[in-house]
């Protein structure tokens, strides 16, 4: 009978700490998804890239490793790097890492989320639900602000200022 | 004579024989060298003949009269060419009237994709001063070596393709003498200083 006992007692002091483990990746509440961004396409354009801050306040790292939403063929993790005068373009396939306690920023001319095979442009002022998946914390979604064809930074990102 | 002083005199003839033999070598390689150098910056470009974006024929030969700036990229490209050419874009308006004698082509890398069509719904964004061509796959790696321009086809998954390739903006003179460059994410200040000089020259 005490067996008994002490098994269920530490069968139930597993699952509680198993369920301590899960719970803060469920939550989401490590990772900060801040200005999220991308620009107008030109006419007939079937890609764009997406910018946007991941602020993780966890202690352990997380991947972003792709994503998607509605009107985009697929979404991909992507990098661009200037080789010289040479632009080159590739898919990060493992994702992107955002260390633990760090901010991450995906800009114009490096990292980048890569919008494929749009059914049709992005149009300026259009806000995209746009869902991130990440390794640890799973599915995000954030609004991306549709700026100007050309725009290098997140502009009038929070309206009064 | 004893044969030491034969010696002798045979080596003083072999030096004179070196002395003189490195001289003219050194004279008859020089002017060569020179020439080289030369001509290696006037040939950057050659005359072509490539599709315009309406689908006319457009032909390019280095004295054209009007300066040109010439840049290569594709329309699937989602950061590095929308940017030029909206760089691009601006810096024609900035100029203003003193930019109205350049003419700006965008050639593209990726043929098998942009069509003349394409090209042109998507160039319709930017400045009508850009002129979109494109052409077989023959033409343009011809034109892009002429140019010196690095480009090449590099696989992404699901039969999606990317190309890398040289993002700098090339200028010329109405004489078809090489200018200069701008290079990609130069400060807008310099690029349009620098279009305006070639406006100019
Ligand atoms: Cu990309």
């Amino acid at each position: 009978m005490a067996i008994i006992q002490r098994s269920a007692f530490v069968a139930l002091a597993c699952a509680f700490a198993l369920s301590f483990i899960a719970l803060p990746a469920l939550a989401n509440d490590t990772l900060t998804l801040k200005e999220a961004w991308t620009r107008a396409t030109p006419p007939g354009a079937t890609n764009g890239g997406g910018f946007l801050m991941i602020t993780n306040t966890g202690d352990e790292a997380d991947r972003l490793t792709g994503g998607s939403v509605s009107g985009v063929g697929k979404v991909e993790i992507h990098t661009m790097v200037m080789d010289g005068d040479v632009m080159k373009m590739r898919e990060l396939p493992d994702g992107l890492e955002v260390p633990a306690g760090e901010t991450v920023t995906l800009k114009p001319g490096g990292d980048h989320v890569m919008f494929m095979q749009l059914e049709k442009p992005f149009e300026e002022g259009q806000m995209l639900d746009v869902t991130l998946t990440f390794e640890k914390a799973g599915d995000m979604s954030t609004m991306f602000m549709v700026q100007p064809v050309g725009a290098t930074e997140p502009k009038h990102m929070h309206g009064s200022n | 004579m004893t044969t030491l002083s034969a010696v002798r005199y045979a080596l003083w003839a072999l030096l004179a024989g070196v002395v003189i033999g490195v001289t003219a070598a050194a004279l008859g390689l020089f002017p060569g060298a020179q020439k080289g150098t030369v001509s290696g910056t006037a040939t950057l470009g050659a005359p072509f003949t490539l599709t315009a974006m309406t689908g006319e024929p457009y032909s390019w030969e280095p004295a054209t009269g009007a300066p040109h700036a010439i840049f290569f990229g594709f329309t699937f490209c989602p950061d590095v060419c929308p940017t030029t050419l909206y760089e691009m874009t601006t810096w024609l308006d900035r100029l203003g009237s003193d930019g109205e004698s350049i003419k700006a082509l965008f050639i593209s890398v990726d043929p098998e994709r942009d069509t003349p069509e394409k090209l042109a719904n998507y160039l319709s964004a930017f400045d009508d001063r850009i002129i979109g061509l494109t052409g077989s796959r023959e033409d343009i790696d011809k034109v892009a070596g002429d140019f010196r321009i690095y480009h090449k086809r590099v696989e992404l998954d699901d039969g999606d393709y990317t190309m890398d390739h040289t993002a700098s903006v090339l200028l010329f003179k109405p004489d078809g003498s090489f200018f200069g460059t701008i290079a990609y994410g130069e400060d807008a200040e310099t690029a349009v200083d620098k279009l305006r000089r070639l406006a100019r020259s």
